[in-house]
């Protein structure tokens, strides 16, 4: 390695570090004030202009803060887990193409890229798992095992998504990926480009792989590790100062690498959406001033759409999170393994049949699995035996029969047994 | 030179974490430098040019197998295996003496295939070299696999069915 190549593998490092870092404050100040917009409340506005300071001031406080100790936690591994936890979100951004420079963008270019992310997000369990584990805490240990069992689950199902994007772009390179999706839409489109997203088996995966990210960054619904009505704060709950800012800054830096996945592989990563640039015309016909505008918007036009790609993904996330409810744990896992992992199976399988008899056997496929689909989930609603939830305090014969079934218990506290009222 | 460097950074890290593994008495830690000793192998693994199966190597053993083998022994609270340790005092010179033959077949080879001095190959590290192999050359043991595969994961659900019906 020569020392100019040195310095610009040093620059790619600075460059993804020092966005990841420094946009880090930007989203989680987005994330407050978008959340309040949707609970119509107005969110953090003191601090600089539209609140945008309030994450420094956080900074600053959790910096101050007095780190406590559990007294029974295992010192060693409790410090390591936050460390853990932001290596992964730290490093798995190196891969992402932001623009066709391949001096300043990804960081390393390598063949395996997209499996260099999943082993890097493979590691995001330690941290949370560790946790939960060294704080010698009951709703700690709860949280760090449903991270582990959470992640292990969806990582099924994300791999499947990543490999439909695989397939059909035929490289494991990311920036082949992106290349492979600069072709004109559907191949006769000229003017648009051919994102995956815009074919089935793309549309498909892109919805599967958008709900394994939520489950993998354990955002909501899938929060089920840091549950704050059943768990406290699980695995972060013994957690303060800089050590919990390490989860909440690994927590975020996650979203934003994720969503760069997702833009790579699915959303035509830093193409633009329209092949065609007016800048661009102007100065291929008529030359003059128009030449070095349309080398300046072409230099930085690419960056530009990803980043904007990233951002309505980070968007959609605070979207997902202020409107579903969390998901039960059983919902959970059944998500994960009886629809995700069958649907990415069925989808994987059709890609391969378009690839090997084109794209009218797997239109027909399509329509056919939707189709059995419709039929068997009609049958199985047809069919559907009509459980009746009891509550606690209505399954305990504590009335008499005479008593009117229609008076709720718990309008009248005096009718309660004593389990209910103390326990 | 760097190279080497890095090589034997990775194989001092490995090898030390290989020993902590088995020395600790802690059955967590023991499983986290097992984690840390795979990914040290992985890195043996770039430097060998062997991309894949390294990267492979940190998703199979260091991100899922791993983490379930923390996920059972969290379960379980083993605590610290002095107790179980007493029992098995008579097992301990038959260990001794696996360990060591194990050893001497291992460094022999070692010594027989430094002096055979392979050449380390570029591009068959790669994912498609890898693939294509599997897939043509090697089909058949991988469809062998496959079906034993298979057989170990409906015999592991036998298993559990049985015990809880």
């Amino acid at each position: 390695m020569t020392p100019s190549e040195l310095g610009w593998a040093l620059l790619r490092v600075a460059i993804v570090l020092g966005f990841l870092l420094g946009t880090l404050p930007l989203v989680i100040w987005f994330e407050r004030r978008a959340i309040a917009w949707f609970q119509d409340r107005i969110g953090p506005n003191r601090l600089g202009p539209f609140g945008l300071f309030q994450p420094i001031a956080d900074a600053v406080k959790l910096f101050f803060k007095e780190e406590i100790v559990p007294a029974n936690a295992d010192r060693f591994i409790w410090s390591l887990a936050p460390a853990l936890s932001l290596f992964p979100a730290l490093v798995a951004a190196a891969t992402i193409p932001w623009g066709p420079n391949r001096l300043l963008t990804p960081v390393a270019d390598v063949e395996i890229g997209i499996l260099y992310f999943l082993a890097m997000s493979s590691l995001a369990a330690y941290g949370v798992l560790l946790a939960g584990w060294s704080s010698n805490n009951k709703y700690s240990l709860l949280g760090g095992l449903r991270a582990s069992a959470q992640v292990i689950s969806y990582e099924l199902g994300m791999g499947l998504a990543l490999a439909t994007a695989i397939v059909a772009s035929g490289s494991l390179r990311m920036t082949e990926m992106v290349a492979i999706q600069a072709e004109p839409l559907w191949g006769v489109v000229p003017f648009l480009h051919n994102w995956l997203v815009f074919t089935p088996w793309g549309l498909v995966g892109a919805a599967l792989f958008f709900i394994c990210m939520l489950a993998e960054t354990n955002r909501a619904p899938f929060d089920l590790p840091e549950a704050e009505s059943e768990l406290v704060a699980g695995y972060q709950t013994e957690y303060s100062s800089m050590k919990f800012a390490a989860f909440f800054m690994g927590e975020y830096m996650a979203v934003l690498t994720i969503s760069g996945i997702m833009t790579t592989c699915f959303l035509g990563g830093y193409l633009a959406p329209v092949n065609w640039s007016p800048l661009q015309s102007l100065a291929e016909t008529g030359g003059g001033i128009f030449v070095p505008l349309a080398t300046l918007t072409g230099a930085l036009a690419p960056p530009f759409w990803f980043l904007l790609k990233v951002a309505a993904l980070v968007f959609v996330f605070v979207w997902v999170r202020a409107t579903l409810l969390r998901l039960r744990y059983d919902q959970l896992m059944n998500l994960g393994w009886r629809v995700l992992i069958p649907v990415g199976l069925m989808n994987l399988a059709l890609l391969t049949v378009y690839l090997l008899y084109g794209w009218l056997p797997a239109l027909v496929g399509y329509v056919l699995a939707i189709a059995l689909y419709a039929i068997w989930a009609g049958e199985r609603a047809r069919r559907v035996e009509r459980r009746q939830v009891i509550l606690y305090a209505e399954a305990r014969p504590y009335r008499r029969a005479e008593s009117s079934p229609s008076s709720t218990p718990l309008s009248e506290g005096k009718g309660l047994p004593q389990e209910v009222l103390h326990g | 030179m760097a190279e080497r460097l890095f090589f034997f950074l990775c194989a001092l890290v490995a090898i030390s974490t290989a020993v902590g593994m088995v020395a600790s008495r802690n059955p967590v830690r023991s499983a986290l430098l097992l984690v840390a000793n795979f990914f040290c192998l992985a890195m043996l693994y770039f430097t060998l040019s062997a991309q894949f199966v390294g990267i492979i190597q940190i998703i199979v053993y260091a991100g899922a197998i791993m983490v379930l083998f923390l996920f059972v022994i969290m379960l379980l609270n083993l605590g610290s295996p002095e107790a179980q340790l007493q029992e098995r005092e008579l097992r301990r010179p038959l260990a001794w003496l696996l360990a060591i033959g194990l050893f001497l077949v291992l460094v022999s080879q070692v010594f027989l295939v430094v002096n055979a001095q392979p050449q380390p190959h570029g591009a068959a590290g790669t994912a498609r070299m890898i693939g294509s192999a599997m897939f043509t050359q090697w089909s058949f043991p991988l469809l062998i696999v496959a079906v034993l595969l298979t057989v170990g994961v409906i015999g592991s659900i036998l298993l559990a069915r049985r015990r809880s019906a």
